[in-house]
């Protein structure tokens, strides 16, 4: 009983990360139809610009608990900088294209962006441990586990939320939902698909970025973070339903617990649940489990 | 007319490549140097913790080479490699097996190298072994660790050296410690990368300790994360509710320190006794975070091991390094700079026994084979795979921090000989770990 | 006057004239050539289905599985490299028909990212098999040739010769199966999926077949691979990132024409060699944006700088543009 309880808490922590990852990449694809591999340079800016800016913060003498705004800040500045630029820049020549072509223009970007991450950071790892040293830890079932971990379910529930809220309640988030629906009349009606397509850019480059900035203080920020990130959330955002949130989501949740009852139960095949729910899921439902519906156009 | 307007372009395309490829041109050899390629880590995970300590290693060991610095016992022998300069082409070894190779041939064929002093990764050392051999280009190994380059490869090896101990000895160092040390204890299991290197070195460590604690249960639940994974919640809570005390991992770099703080975080360390096969290219970065009470080894007498050794060569060796970087050397800055100096050991040698000239190859390959040089923490002994392969002593001691002196240091400290932990000459690792290790000398 | 196929002779002569070289090349030259005769080889698989209007983002999986196959194969005794290469080819060819069931099935991004899962299996259960070496590999022996077993420098000569020969043979084959009316049907399909049913043809069959044959030549491809380098590894071989290597070769090259996948194929090599030689920090940048300039400034790939300086005649180069159809 206290390993199913325990499995539930690390299913739900890797979960959480899972979807912090992903759903900036999902946010993308539904809108822009566009498979953004940049996603992972998004994280791994995230995460260094968020172990800079905590390592400035504490040199100061301000109170500790401020250092989280530097996280929010990390993902913000991030987000919107590269948003912008690489957006405006760059992609938006290339809307015309196939859609292979621009994945692996996204791919080129990608390793641009890994090369200027070494530029400015150097090979050095950062630390940034302080946020998670102030939260301490806590027992459950009799087992240690550390608030920060905790925390990360609770930003995920709001990410989702304020997504979801933000999506169907505000006006700006409906016409998020008709563009994803159908690009072509969303234009005819009027709505102005090229700001669409930059916002949107924008706000899933901040939640990539964000993924990377929360989770810095767990890790030791190094060089080749954004690699793994990739595929991970490649794999969720697959399970899921590319271009919806719900999915991404329930795909989080389902290769978070079946991972963390593998790592529980049988380590050795922790390496192939997640490619192996991938390809499952891609053989008898490609679109996903919760994509919506295409059209076929005759 | 238009057939052969193509045909002629396409001709005219391929020639313009070939071209292109002519143009490229070797390093203009500086009168009387010797090109020396120093393959390393410079991008990617294993730049902070193995390939940049090494290249800076390397390189201060080079230029005390060409400026006739180095203290004794190389302080006879002049300057440079048999009196000429060394010039060191130091490159980035990552990009795969493959790529490797590929650079490698370029560096021979194209930029006329004369010698290979580097390579951290087991699979890169692994695929360049028969392509030196082939190309007949003498190649130093100062780190990787895998047991199959003369084991399996290159059984009857010419050119190609290893000038480290490989990694058969870090599992049996491991597991004599534990049982002088933790002669009670009451089970172990491990967290590993789930990749080659650390499969490696747990059945090695596992091996080990079934010859010699044969009572001592092993979990049937190892950890296996994927390598690069970064996030090991779900793997600490299974160790915490684990009943095995003793957990043994080679896990490095940005995953060992990511795991480290994670575990510190849950109280990890208070509960289980760790093992770290390779912590120590970790443990100046981690200051106070870094684990005390953890058992760990640095594959050899290297790095934080050897910051006691009142050697000239050591305190020298240390001072400029730690000058120069702002950072103790750790283990891959000695195991770098250990395979630089066989180089210079073995070219000195040849020139003396050749009457003062420049050695060939050749002679250089014998006055290398099976000889003994000084490593800058020890003797490196070239005694096995026909003189090719090195042991030396080996370390393991338990981690703790000495207020006093501001910084982390080796406690507890245990030294193996080079024959107790190395399988005699001729034996395979794995073969001699299962028949018992017979012939051990400790 | 008889119609000259402008295509096979370039691609003849270019054949004599580097078989002659073969004889005369630097070694790190030939080096370079046998690797992109290798990964042209498994472009022009990737450029057939792209004319079907198909991208696959994990053909590392042929080209690994070919590989390893050929590769495992000199661990119980067997040397001949027709041998090898053949069984490599087969084993790949075996596995693309198998999973062609499923595949053809599936349009559009969907079948990029079902390749890439199971590429990435494969490189999952070779990491996890330590009788394989795990992510150290193994080494290859080397190959003999029917008998003759040169040593040195030769086998690298006899090696080069030997691709040669079979990519020549292939990509001619190719081109010419690509003017049958079943070559052709794949850009059919790729235009509209539907009228081609209502036409009388399968899609899907359409499909698997060049599904197959994109298997065969990857597979072919890696057992050369694993042969001239002496070592496979999953890293090199079976990773997500080398098969966006083949797809950057193959946007690289453009579909215009057969021969360009071997021209792409080498330009990347070189830029990547170059690009690691003069910038050894920063590789990956200038690999990176090279390939963004290609994509932004040659939309068609390389041959489409023949088809420009050529205004006046073959309808290849235009008409085989892969502009996605407007929205």
């Amino acid at each position: 009983m206290q390993e199913l309880i325990v499995i539930l808490v690390d299913g739900l922590v890797f979960s959480s990360y899972l979807f912090m990852v992903s759903v900036g990449l999902t946010v993308i694809f539904g809108v822009m139809k566009i498979l953004n591999v940049t996603h992972g340079a998004f994280y791994a800016f995230g995460a260094y610009m968020s172990a800079t800016l905590i390592g400035a913060y504490y040199n100061t003498e301000l109170p500790e608990f401020g250092g989280f705004l530097a996280i929010f800040a990390a993902a913000i500045i991030v987000g919107v900088f590269f948003g912008i630029v690489l957006e405006r820049g760059l992609l938006r020549f290339l809307y015309h294209r196939d859609e292979h072509i621009i994945v692996l223009a996204t791919f080129a970007m990608f390793l641009v962006l890994e090369d200027v991450l070494l530029m400015i950071w150097g090979t050095d790892p950062y630390y940034a441990y302080e946020p998670m040293a102030l939260l301490g830890a806590v027992d459950i079932v009799e087992l240690t586990f550390d608030v920060y971990s905790l925390t990360l379910i609770g930003l995920a529930v709001i990410v989702a939320l304020g997504l979801w809220l933000g999506l169907t309640k505000t006006k700006w988030g409906k016409l998020l939902l008709a563009v994803i629906f159908d690009r072509e009349i969303s234009q005819a009606m009027g709505i102005n698909v090229t700001v669409v397509f930059t916002v949107t850019f924008v706000v899933g480059s901040i939640m990539g970025a964000l993924g990377g900035a929360y989770i810095a203080p767990t890790i030791s920020v190094s060089p080749g973070i954004g690699v793994e990130v990739i595929i991970l959330s490649f794999a969720v955002v697959v399970i899921g339903g590319m271009g919806s949130i719900p999915g991404a989501i329930i795909g989080a949740l389902l290769v978070g617990i079946s991972r963390a009852a593998a790592v529980h139960k049988f380590p050795e095949i922790e390496l192939f649940v997640i490619y192996a729910i991938m390809a499952l899921v891609l053989a008898i439902r490609p679109e996903g489990l919760f994509a919506p519906p295409q059209a076929r156009k005759i | 007319m238009k057939t052969f307007e193509k045909a002629g372009r396409a001709t005219l395309l391929a020639t313009g490549l070939a071209a292109a490829m002519g143009l490229s041109t070797g390093i203009a050899n500086a009168a009387e140097s010797v090109i020396m390629a120093v393959p390393t880590f410079l991008t990617g995970a294993g730049a902070p913790a193995f390939g940049v300590p090494a290249r800076n290693g390397a390189e201060v060991i080079i230029e005390a080479i060409n400026k006739g610095t180095l203290p004794a016992p190389y302080d006879k022998s002049g300057k440079g490699l048999a009196g000429r300069q060394i010039q060191a082409l130091i490159y980035d070894e990552s990009g795969g097996g493959v790529k490797q190779v590929a650079e490698f041939r370029n560096k021979v064929q194209k930029q006329g190298v004369d010698l290979f002093v580097g390579y951290i990764s087991s699979g890169t050392c692994a695929a360049i072994t028969p392509v030196a051999e082939e190309l007949k280009m003498l190649t130093i190994f100062p780190i990787c660790g895998t047991p199959r380059i003369f084991e399996e490869i290159d059984k009857t090896p010419k050119y190609v050296f290893r000038t480290m101990g490989h990694a058969t000895a870090d599992g049996v160092a491991e597991a004599l410690y534990v049982k002088a040390n933790l002669p009670d204890v009451k089970g172990y299991t491990g967290i590993n990368q789930n990749y080659a290197w650390g499969q490696d070195s747990w059945r090695d460590f596992d091996l080990a300790m079934k010859q010699l604690m044969p009572s001592v249960p092993v979990s049937d639940k190892t950890q296996w994360p994927k390598i690069f994974s970064g996030q090991y919640g779900a793997e600490i809570s299974a160790l915490m509710l684990s009943k095995e005390p003793l957990v043994h991992s080679s896990l490095w770099g940005g995953d060992l320190e990511a795991f480290i703080f994670q575990g510190s975080a849950r109280g990890l360390f208070r509960k289980k006794q760790l093992l770290f096969s390779v912590a120590d290219t970790s443990v100046y970065r981690l200051g106070k975070k870094a684990p005390a009470g953890a058992i760990l080894g640095a594959r050899g007498p290297y790095g934080i091991f050897a910051a006691n050794i009142d050697t000239p060569l050591n305190n020298w060796f240390r001072k400029v390094y730690q000058d120069r970087y702002s950072v103790p050397p750790v283990g891959g800055s000695y195991q770098a700079a250990q395979g630089v100096l066989a180089a210079k050991f073995a070219y000195d040698k040849a020139a003396a026994a050749n009457g003062g000239k420049f050695p060939s190859k050749d002679q250089v390959i014998a006055a290398l084979e099976g000889s003994t040089f000084q490593g800058i923490a020890a003797p490196v002994h070239m005694n096995r795979s026909n003189g090719h392969q090195a042991a030396t002593k080996h370390m393991i001691g338990v981690l703790q921090w000495d207020k006093e002196a501001g910084g982390p240091i080796m406690t507890k400290v245990t030294e193996f000989g080079p024959d107790c932990v190395m399988p005699p000459p001729g034996v395979n690792g794995t073969e001699w770990l299962k028949g018992g290790m017979k012939g051990a000398k400790c | 006057m008889r119609y000259i196929d402008k295509t096979v002779v370039g691609l003849s002569i270019a054949f004599l004239v580097l078989l002659f070289a073969d004889f005369f090349m630097a070694e790190w030259v030939r080096f370079i050539g046998l690797q992109s005769l290798a990964r042209g080889a498994v472009a022009l698989g990737l450029l057939v289905l792209w004319r079907t209007g198909l991208v696959s983002f994990g053909h590392a999986l042929y080209f690994g599985f070919g590989a390893y196959a050929a590769a495992m194969l000199t661990l119980v005794g067997y040397h001949d490299a027709f041998f090898l290469v053949f069984a490599g080819t087969l084993a790949a060819g075996v596995l693309a028909f198998l999973l062609g069931f499923l595949l053809r099935r599936y349009r559009a991004i969907f079948f990029a990212l079902l390749n890439m899962a199971f590429s990435m299996i494969l490189y999952g259960v070779i990491v996890k098999t330590e009788a394989l070496g795990s992510t150290d590999g193994f080494s290859v022996l080397t190959p003999t040739f029917l008998g003759y077993a040169p040593k040195g420098e030769a086998v690298q000569t006899t090696l080069f010769i030997f691709t040669l020969v079979f990519t020549y043979i292939v990509t001619v084959g190719v081109h010419l199966y690509l003017k049958t009316t079943l070559g052709g049907m794949s850009m059919a399909v790729r235009e509209n999926e539907i009228r081609v049913e209502y036409l009388g043809y399968s899609a899907e069959k359409v499909i698997h077949v060049k599904y197959v044959f994109s298997g065969l030549v990857a597979g072919f491809g890696g057992a050369i691979m694993a042969l001239a380098i002496g070592q496979v590894d999953p890293d090199s071989m079976a990773n997500w990132t080398v098969s966006g290597e083949f797809v950057f070769i193959t946007i690289l090259s453009g579909i215009g024409n057969v021969g360009a996948t071997y021209i792409g194929a080498l330009v990347f090599e070189l830029i990547r060699t170059y690009a690691f030689e003069y910038a050894p920090l920063f590789w990956q940048f200038i690999l990176g944006g090279s390939l963004l300039a290609i994509i932004m400034f040659l939309p068609d790939g390389i041959w489409s700088l023949f088809g420009r300086l050529r205004r006046s005649d073959s309808s290849e180069s235009s008409s085989n543009s892969n502009k996605a159809p407007s929205p």
